[in-house]
């Protein structure tokens, strides 16, 4: 946590993001023109998010080994930074499909699914908040953290995939492997992915700090 | 009611006598305890020996349930009014409502009553009687057969209520073994879904807002898949329309219950 390289990287690559996925030639293609850029946007915050919500299922489940109340932090925050970038992710969706799609909301499985998906962390939080005991908190919100990943899993990846979708890539729609044709979206695409999740575990370690400052100076004030 | 005792005598001699010195329960409560496996004889035992546990904590829930015939009588009366208020409130007299109406309907109405089923499941017994049970049966046994029984209560439920929907605002359905089979498989991921998130309620208090919460955006993966194959069922589709449906609730039912399964011996614990 005390190195600094990784977070010029993230700086980086997120300046790489915007100007590159701003500025760079895009291909040209009916209905979605210029909103091709929401690539770089909409879908790395989803990879972002996934990846994050994969780091806070492992400190659970480091949590429930050791029971060191440390694990726990860094699950949350790391639950709280990847809903930041479900919401932003759902947002801009909510944009793109305006210009695309016609609406914000056409009832596509795949909005509806990450609606659900995010509505679950959403309980999570719930849960967290109705416990005051920190290591029942810790426990109880580690077992559910990992027990709604594996309900997430197929709401997000599966159920979307049985039935047509207006998402690119889905219901005989093509995706976006097939207009990329020479691989300019692509040198933005996976930048961006690291870029983002680099930014979301940055937000999460400060938060982690923080808490950890808290919970010292509330130890502090009480044997005092 | 002596399920220890119940215990003690369903588990094989040769396991109990393993353990000479040791309390017997202290062998059901951790299988890990057992001791190398080559000392003894037949190491199928100890699987046989969870079996028998798992039956009797069974039997033990549906004695309870019988002894307090109230709760279950009450929710049975749940299913009967839910459906008897959706009829009343939708209008429809019979064969007047369309078959996606009746679907989305009946899996609503069975949703909100396997909710309200399950959601006791730890909460009738004392804090007393659970440690009791924390004492006598592994964690494992004591959720594989929470979610057996809860699946056999949420099956009742759901056929109660296809029976009375029948009745009273028709019978849409064409191919009635596909319905049942996904009545099943239904069941049994609300009750590995439910169990688990009932188990989680009932240490935070138990409130039912957070029941709610907690499991229905865990339950809608479930839910959506079994309302799909109901449809295949009311359309009369051909079987091998649903097969891939089916085996993804089934790969559904597997990934939930087997999450339950790992993760209750740390709830339990706490």
């Amino acid at each position: 946590m005390r190195q600094s390289w990784w977070k010029f990287l993230a700086i980086a690559l997120l300046l790489y993001t915007l100007i590159a996925g701003l500025l760079m030639d895009v291909p040209r293609l009916p209905i979605l023109n210029e909103t091709i850029r929401a690539l770089y946007f909409h879908v790395t915050m989803w990879f972002g998010m996934i990846l994050m919500l994969v780091a806070a299922v492992y400190y659970s489940i480091k949590y429930l080994r050791t029971n060191d109340i440390r694990h726990d932090d860094m699950a949350i925050e790391f639950t709280n930074s990847a809903i930041l970038f479900g919401v932003l992710g759902i947002v801009t969706g909510m944009l793109w499909a305006k210009f695309t799609w016609g609406d914000y909301w056409s009832s596509d499985p795949k909005q509806n699914a990450s609606a659900i998906g995010i509505l679950m962390y959403f309980a999570y939080l719930v849960l967290r908040n109705s416990l005051t005991d920190s290591q029942q908190r810790a426990r109880i919100g580690a077992i559910y953290n990992i027990f709604a990943f594996a309900a997430f899993i197929p709401l997000i990846f599966v159920l979307p995939r049985l039935t047509d979708s207006l998402h690119p890539g889905n219901g005989g729609n093509p995706g976006f492997n097939a207009y990329d044709l020479d691989s300019k979206l692509r040198a933005v695409f996976y930048p961006a992915i690291i870029g983002w999740t680099l930014l979301g575990s940055w937000i999460a370690t400060v938060r982690v700090r923080m808490r950890r400052v808290e919970r010292t100076i509330e130890d502090r004030m009480i044997n005092s | 009611m002596f399920v220890g005792h119940r215990i003690a005598s369903v588990v094989p001699k040769e396991i109990w006598c393993h353990f000479g010195s040791f309390d017997l329960g202290f062998l059901i409560y951790d299988f890990r305890f057992v001791g190398p496996k080559s000392e003894i004889q037949n190491p199928k035992s100890i699987y046989l020996a969870m079996l028998k546990v798992i039956s009797v904590l069974i039997s033990k829930e549906v004695t309870l349930e019988w002894r307090q015939k109230f709760a279950l009588n009450g929710i049975l009366l749940y299913v009967v009014s839910a459906v008897f208020i959706t009829y009343l409130s939708v209008g429809a007299r019979q064969g007047n409502i369309s078959t996606p109406t009746w679907n989305a309907l009946y899996w609503i109405i069975i949703l909100f009553s396997a909710v309200n089923a399950v959601a006791k499941s730890f909460v009738q017994e004392h804090q007393g009687r659970q440690l009791y049970y924390y004492m006598i049966a592994s964690p494992e046994a004591i959720i594989l057969s929470k979610i057996i029984y809860n699946t056999g209560l949420t099956l009742i439920l759901a056929l109660l209520g296809y029976g009375v929907f029948s009745v009273i605002l028709g019978n849409p359905i064409q191919d009635q073994g596909l319905f049942l089979l996904n009545l099943v498989l239904g069941a049994m991921g609300f009750s590995a879904s439910l169990t688990m998130v009932s188990g989680i309620a009932s240490k935070a208090g138990n409130n039912a807002t957070l029941m709610a919460i907690l499991s229905f955006p865990v339950i809608i993966p479930i839910l959506l898949m079994a309302i799909h194959i109901s449809k295949n069922a009311m359309d009369g589709l051909d079987w091998s329309v649903s097969v891939d449906k089916l085996l993804t609730l089934l790969a559904i039912n597997v990934i939930v219950a087997v999450t339950g399964f790992i993760l209750f011996p740390y709830l339990w614990r706490s």
